[in-house]
């Protein structure tokens, strides 16, 4: 046992004293975090637009008030004629351009009808949708406040719930992402480099003659990073619920437990990854483009699985990535409990498992 | 005039002074041994006289140029070569010749014609289309040597340039040394096999950074009253010093 | 000039020795541009709406089979109870729940107005946003079929009428939008990651010292290192670009020589930046992980997967100082909407001064490390 806790002690060494490693591994996770809860995210603010005005009378200017007001739009210029549209787009600065009919306030009292056309630059086309729908809301409202007293409103009117973030914050689909991704990357990626070093080094062969057995050798690699790991992912919960407020709303114990899990399916998948590695940069090269580029890609961090093709669904389900990220949303933001993620903590229970044996199985090939 | 001559010349690193007050002359053609344990500044000196690393005080003149003043200068004259590298493992002989006989502005003709006879000279002639990483230490060595005076420097410095060698490949370098001594071409070379020594002109004895001894290896044993270099150097470096054995 | 081409030799020569290289350079790329355009897509269209009908009138049946036939929408075919649709919700079964209360159909024929509960999961906050304005859109539609089905006459007086189109993206298809993003992306990885590595390289293996002592100029070191990447990032694009317009119709609408060009300006920029890291890296490893970093900083603030409008006015200035920034920017209009030199002048000023900055310190702190 003592000899075991020596060789972590070498281990930590190693980790502490490599400056450049520990800004990797926790600088990484807290820039990352910065990133995604201040600056990443999806939600449309201030977005720039432009204004074709031709009636520039009350009620346009109103409108436009309204619009400014709302903190969606912000307004990068006024359009002198039609024509100029396509150049202003072409800025690149602008995503929605407003044109006013000519006489607008009088043909709406008069005649009870006013044109509004709203162009919006779809290259992003989630963005285009969403700063129309947001158009029209604000007009919408603006009709309804000024409408003649007593005017009854007509139609059906949806009460609109945004279950388990009313607040519609960005960052509450990427914590969950967030924290898969670190820690993968502390516990897959650089435990099979750290593994994969000593036998560049040589230092392996020194090891395996001594009287520990290679389990131990491997488990004390393993554990350094086991626990760097864990500190990481709390700090991430810490983080977020403590400054963007992310909410874990289940059982703490079971997010702990199924965390627990999860390091140990990607510690075990780093050990496979280090059997097959001759060197480091092998390691390196199959940890970051066989493991973190898919798992960031596919696992449903970014992208909405669902929206991808058959055959890239199919590989998704091969992530372990995949289906922590659905335990860790499911107990973190919805407060549900094991049942509702039963299926997935078996899944990563018997990749555990998996990568477990079949690594025992190629130590052992090499041994002999 | 000396091809080497330093006055004084200094490096510290902080607080710790690698070399310490180095004066010392070579002639033209000599072979100079550069003699001292691992860490007492003889790579650090070499580096200031190659323009490397500038002096925190003193200076060197190498041929004939004042190379704390102007490095670049320095460097179309000599030529280096050190253990720890020699050449470009993923390239191959023919390839490595033809990028240092560039890269020191030779043309086409000049690398072909010096290369092949390079090459003939050592015999090497059916590899150059090898990598380097498939030839052996050996050959390496006396490659890189080589091509470390296709250029036709006036001076060329040698770091430790038989580590790790047989005895035999050693003898073959040191023929090289001589020849090129031989054409005029100053050779100041390091090492810290004290046989080597007895194969210099002179040499000098760096114990932490300064010069403790200078003179022929002959006169050095007189002076001493030892029979053998490695007792003499023991004798010299034993005030808190470290050596080893060729 | 004669030296520099004699360095870009031997670095070309080393790159395609390397046998790891030549699938990293090549095929990788190709396989993330496909992989990541198949996945990038944020686009809101499998929509899992289930109904629960508490009314169980004409109606509010066919106000649910409204949802039927939807394109953007998945009607589930179950009949659930509120607490089965909110398991199911939890489930990740069921995006939306449409709830009919009892007496919708009364309430509409009688007032000309109901109300109905749309829940959202908006865990994601776009997908539940848009999901929930789709809901409403076809609730509205309704609406609408249902005034001119039972001859109520819809007044003259229906007050703003909207218009509304899209440009650029006539399909709003993700893939015009995701895959000039990849190609930066790309363009990127190679500048910083390879370039970094590269030179650290030559600093652990001990080249860097032989190459000390010859007369190579500094610049000369430098300008031979870097333009085989530069060489390499045009090619990529290239590759980048046809399997773009092939593959996903990707339009080109500008033109190619102010990609091109920009591109090669953009390379120097960011090599610049892989000079730095390597500059201050011992090993090959060290020089990776600061790189990955950066890289992975760099890439998220570009306006890339989010857009650069969202960002609070904090991250919006460190924009200005990410040259993946620019290239996004660019590599967008000239590609989407045919911007040409003059449209993207303030990027080119801007990526120009990065390069100059960047190189400059790289130069510096290479200066510093050898005396």
């Amino acid at each position: 046992m003592k000899r075991y806790w020596g060789f972590v002690a070498k281990e930590f060494m190693h980790i502490l004293r490599d400056s450049r490693t520990m800004l990797v591994l926790f600088g990484m996770p807290l820039a990352q975090i910065m990133l995604f809860g201040y600056a990443v995210t999806n939600e449309v603010r201030e977005a720039g637009i432009a204004i074709y005005d031709p009636a520039q009378d009350d009620i346009t200017h109103e409108i436009t008030h309204e619009l400014l007001a709302s903190g969606y739009f912000r307004l990068e210029q006024m359009v002198a004629q039609p024509e100029d549209m396509e150049a202003i787009f072409r800025k690149g600065k602008v995503k929605e351009i407003i044109s006013y009919e000519s006489g607008f306030a009088e043909k709406l009292l008069k005649n009870g009808t006013a044109q509004l056309q709203v162009v919006t630059d779809a290259s992003d086309p989630n963005t285009g949708t969403t700063l129309r729908n947001y158009t029209f809301g604000i007009v919408g409202q603006y009709q309804r406040a000024h409408l003649p007293a007593g005017t009854k409103i007509g139609g059906i009117q949806p009460v609109v719930q945004m279950r388990y973030n009313p607040q519609l914050k960005g960052v509450f689909t990427f914590v969950p992402g967030l924290i898969t991704i670190i820690l993968m990357l502390i516990s897959a990626m650089m435990t099979s480099i750290s593994i994969a070093r000593e036998k560049e080094n040589g230092t392996m062969e020194v090891l395996l003659t001594s009287p520990m057995a290679p389990a131990q050798i491997i488990l004390s690699k393993v554990t350094p990073y086991l626990l760097l790991a864990l500190i990481d992912g709390f700090g991430i919960l810490a983080l977020g619920k403590w400054v963007f407020h992310v909410p874990i709303l289940g059982n703490f114990y079971l997010l702990s437990a199924e965390l627990g899990l999860f390091v140990l399916t990607s510690l075990s998948l780093g050990v496979l990854i280090s059997t097959v590695s001759p060197n480091q940069q092998v390691a390196l090269m199959l940890s970051l483009a066989g493991l973190m580029l898919p798992s960031i890609l596919l696992s449903g961090f970014l992208f909405p699985i669902e929206n991808m093709p058959v055959a890239l669904q199919v590989i998704s389900n091969a992530l372990p990535a995949r289906w922590f990220i659905v335990i860790v949303k499911n107990i973190m933001l919805k407060g549900l409990g094991f049942a509702s993620i039963w299926k997935e903590t078996l899944f990563l229970a018997g990749f555990a498992v998996f990568f477990i044996g079949v690594s025992i199985r190629r130590f052992n090939i090499r041994l002999e | 005039m000396s091809a080497i001559s330093s006055q004084s010349l200094t490096r510290k690193f902080g607080d710790f002074t690698a070399v310490d007050n180095l004066t010392l002359e070579v002639a033209k053609g000599e072979i100079f041994g550069f003699l001292g344990a691992n860490g007492s500044g003889k790579t650090t000196a070499i580096r200031m006289f190659c323009g490397l690393l500038a002096p925190t005080s003193g200076s060197a003149i190498v041929a004939g140029i004042d190379v704390a003043k102007q490095p670049d200068a320095v460097k179309t004259r000599i030529g280096y070569m050190s253990q720890r590298f020699s050449l470009y493992e993923d390239l191959t002989v023919k390839e490595n010749l033809a990028f240092y006989g560039g890269v020191y502005g030779l043309n086409r003709k000049e690398i072909k014609d010096r290369s092949n006879e390079l090459l003939d000279r050592l015999g090497f002639k059916a590899q150059e289309n090898t990598l380097i990483q498939s030839l052996p230490l050996g050959w390496r060595q006396k490659l890189a040597f080589s091509a470390a005076l296709l250029h036709r420097p006036e001076i060329v410095f040698l770091d430790e340039p038989t580590g790790g060698v047989d005895p035999i490949t050693r003898r073959q370098f040191w023929e090289l040394i001589y020849e090129t001594a031989a054409t005029g071409v100053t050779v100041l070379v390091t090492t810290h096999y004290m046989d080597e020594a007895e194969y210099c002109t002179r040499v000098s004895i760096m114990v932490n950074g300064r010069m403790e001894a200078l003179g022929s290896s002959r006169e050095l044993k007189q002076q001493y009253g030892v029979d053998n270099m490695d007792a003499l150097f023991f004798q010299i470096a034993r005030p808190g010093g470290t050596f080893t054995h060729a | 000039m004669r030296t520099i081409f004699i360095i870009v030799v031997k670095e070309f020569r080393q790159i395609f020795r390397n046998k790891a290289m030549i699938p990293l350079i090549f095929a990788l790329p190709v396989v993330q541009l496909v992989l990541l355009a198949l996945a990038a897509d944020f686009e809101v269209k499998h929509v899992k709406i289930a109904v629960v009908d508490k009314d169980g009138s004409t109606e509010s049946a066919q106000l649910t089979n409204r949802f039927a036939g939807l394109e953007y929408f998945q009607l589930l075919p179950d009949r659930l109870s509120p607490s089965g649709a909110d398991l199911a919700m939890g489930l990740d079964q069921v995006d939306i729940i449409l709830e009919i209360p009892a007496g919708f159909a009364a309430d509409l024929v009688r007032e000309g107005a109901a109300q109905v509960l749309v829940t959202a999961n908006a865990i994601d906050g776009v997908k539940g946003g848009l999901g929930a304005s789709y809901t409403q859109a076809v609730i509205q539609q309704y609406y609408q079929d249902w005034q001119v089905q039972h001859g109520i006459v819809v007044p003259a007086a229906s007050g703003i009428s909207f218009t509304w189109s899209n440009w650029y993206n006539p399909r709003m298809d993700y893939k015009t939008y995701m895959v000039p993003g990849i190609l930066g992306m790309l363009v990127t990885m190679i500048g910083m990651f390879l370039s970094a590595m590269n030179v650290a390289r030559e600093r652990e293996v001990g080249t860097i010292e032989q190459l000390n002592v010859t007369p190579i100029k500094k610049y000369q070191f430098i300008i031979g290192k870097l333009l085989p990447f530069v060489v390499i990032a045009l090619v990529e694009i290239t590759i980048g670009l046809a399997v773009g317009m092939l593959l996903y119709k990707v339009p080109f609408v500008g033109s190619p020589v102010v990609l091109y060009g920009y591109t090669v300006l953009y390379m120097i920029a960011v090599l610049g930046i892989g000079l730095l890291i390597s500059s201050s890296s011992d090993t090959q490893q060290q020089a990776m992980f600061m790189a990955w970093f950066l890289m992975v900083i760099f890439i998220f603030l570009s306006g890339f997967f989010t857009a650069i409008e969202n960002m609070p006015n904090w991250a919006r200035i460190l924009t200005y100082f990410n040259p993946v920034r620019y290239f996004m920017d660019v590599v967008r209009m000239v590609m989407l909407k045919g911007s040409g030199w003059a449209d993207i002048a303030f990027q080119v000023k801007a990526t120009a001064l990065f390069a100059l900055v960047v190189n400059a310190l790289a130069v510096w702190s290479y200066q510093k490390r050898v005396g």
